[in-house]
C-alpha cells in the first residue's frame, strides 16, 4: 500500500513494478489485448498514457482538493473525474496537434482510445483514496505510466514471437495471450515485498 | 453477408446478450472488472449485481431522452447519465453492503468507465425504443453475471476450496484439500480466462 509518509523512490517503484497497473491491479486490460500486436504501437500508447495520466492526475487532483472538498461534494468524484478525463483528452489532442505536429504524428491515433482507459480514471482515483500531496501524486502517476509501458511493450515482444509458435488450436488468438499474461504476472508477483514493499 | 432487415422479437434481443454477442466471451470488453473482483463467487456475483443494475438503468434512460439527444454532444450525455447511476451504486453499496464494498475497492467508481455500458448506450440504446433498449441491457447484464460468477466460482473453488454466494458456504472442500493460492491472486485470473476462452472455442468449432 502507498502512503503519504513514504518517500518518492519507493512511491514510484510500488506503482511501476509491486503494483503494475495491468498485471497486478488489472486496470486498462482493453489496450493491453487491443494494441499489443507490434512492439512500436505499444510503445506509442504507452508515451500517450503517460501524457495523458500526468496531465489527468494533476487536474483531478486539484479539482478534488481545491473544489470538492471544501464544499463537502466528494461523493461527486466519480462524474467529476470521468467529465474532466474525458474533455483533458479532447483539448489535448487539439492543442498538440495544433502546436506539436511530430508528437501528433506520433501519438495522435492513439489519443481518442484513452479517454476510456480505466488505467487514467483509476490512477486519479487512487492518488485521492491514498491522500498523496500534489508532488507525490506527480511521483505516483509517473511510476504507474512507466509501469503499464513496460508491461505492454514486454507482452508486444512476446506475442511477437507467439504468433510464430505451434500453439493447440483451441488456444490459437486471444486464449494463448491471456495465458502469457498469467506467466507474466506471476513473474510480476514476484517483486511483491521488494524492500519491504 | 446480405442481412434480412426484420425486427428481433425481445426473446432474440435477451438471448443475444447471453449467447451471441456475449461481452465478454464473443465481444472481448468489460475485461477489467472481470479479473480484477473474480476471486471469490460472492464478490464477483456483487459486481455483476451492480454492472446489471447500472446497464439497464442508463439503456433504459439513454432510450428514453434519445430525441432530445443532438448527435453530436451525445457521448458526453452518455457518460454523465452512466455516472450519476455509478454514484447511486456506489452509495448504496458503501451504506448496505460495507464489506462488498471495501472487496470491489476502486472497481465500484470504475464501472464508468467499462466500455459494455457506453458500448450498448451508443450500439442500442440510442436506436431503439425503452422497452428493447431494457431487455437488450438485462440480456447483456445477464451474460456478464453468469461468466463472472463462473469465474469467481472456479477461482475459489481452485484456490481457496470453496464456493461461497450471498455471504452463506455453498460448497466446503474440507481439511484435506490443499488449496491452489495461485488462483485467487492475478495470475489465476488470467489463466482460468483463457482456458474458460480455449474450451468454448474448442465447443463452438464442435458444434
Amino acid at each position: 500500500m502507498v502512503h503519504n509518509d513514504m518517500n518518492f523512490f519507493l512511491i514510484f517503484l510500488s506503482a511501476m513494478l509491486v503494483n503494475n497497473v495491468i498485471l497486478i491491479r488489472f486496470l486498462s486490460l482493453c489496450p493491453f489485448f487491443g494494441v499489443s500486436n507490434k512492439i512500436e504501437t505499444s510503445l506509442g500508447m504507452g508515451m500517450a498514457v503517460l501524457f495523458v495520466m500526468v496531465n489527468a492526475s494533476m487536474v483531478t487532483w486539484l479539482v478534488f482538493n481545491f473544489l470538492l472538498v471544501p464544499f463537502d461534494l466528494q461523493y461527486l468524484r466519480t462524474v467529476a473525474f470521468i467529465l474532466i478525463i474525458a474533455s483533458l483528452v479532447q483539448f489535448t489532442e487539439m492543442y498538440v496537434r495544433k502546436n506539436f505536429p511530430p508528437l501528433y504524428q506520433a501519438l495522435g491515433i492513439y489519443l481518442p482510445l484513452i479517454t476510456t482507459n480505466c488505467a487514467i480514471l483509476g490512477v486519479a482515483l487512487l492518488n485521492v483514496d491514498y491522500s498523496l500531496g500534489f508532488t507525490k501524486t506527480i511521483i505516483f502517476t509517473i511510476g504507474s505510466a512507466f509501469g503499464f509501458t513496460l508491461s505492454i511493450v514486454l507482452f508486444a515482444s512476446l506475442r511477437e514471437r507467439i504468433v510464430l509458435a505451434p500453439v493447440p488450436k483451441a488456444f490459437a488468438g486471444y486464449p494463448i495471450a491471456f495465458i502469457t499474461a498469467s506467466l507474466m504476472s506471476l513473474a510480476f508477483m514476484g517483486f511483491s515485498h521488494l524492500l519491504g514493499l | 453477408m446480405a442481412r434480412v432487415k426484420r425486427e428481433k422479437t425481445l426473446g432474440q434481443i435477451f438471448m443475444n446478450g447471453i449467447v451471441e454477442e456475449n461481452p465478454i466471451l464473443v465481444l472481448m470488453i468489460g475485461l477489467c472488472p472481470l479479473l480484477a473482483v473474480s476471486g471469490t463467487a460472492n464478490d464477483a456475483f456483487g459486481m455483476g449485481v451492480a454492472t446489471i443494475f447500472v446497464l439497464v438503468c442508463s439503456n433504459l434512460l439513454v432510450s428514453l431522452v434519445r430525441n432530445f439527444i443532438p448527435p453530436q454532444i451525445r457521448i458526453p450525455i452518455f457518460i454523465v447519465i452512466i455516472s450519476s447511476f455509478v454514484t447511486v451504486v456506489d452509495l448504496t453499496m458503501h451504506g448496505f453492503q460495507p464489506e462488498l464494498y471495501k472487496n470491489l475497492g476502486i472497481f465500484v467508481p470504475l464501472i464508468v468507465v467499462n466500455c459494455m455500458i457506453l458500448g450498448r448506450s451508443e450500439a442500442f440504446a440510442f436506436r431503439h425504443g425503452p422497452v428493447r433498449a431494457l431487455v437488450d441491457g438485462l440480456g447483456m447484464g445477464i451474460g456478464f453475471i453468469l461468466v463472472i460468477t463462473t469465474l469467481g466460482a472456479i477461482r475459489e473453488i481452485l484456490g481457496n476450496g470453496t464456493i461461497t454466494l450471498f455471504n452463506t458456504e455453498l460448497l466446503n472442500l474440507g481439511e484435506n484439500y490443499k488449496p491452489a493460492l495461485l488462483f485467487i491472486m492475478p495470475p489465476g485470473g488470467f489463466l482460468t480466462i483463457g482456458f474458460l476462452m480455449a474450451l468454448k472455442k474448442k465447443l463452438s468449432k464442435a458444434a
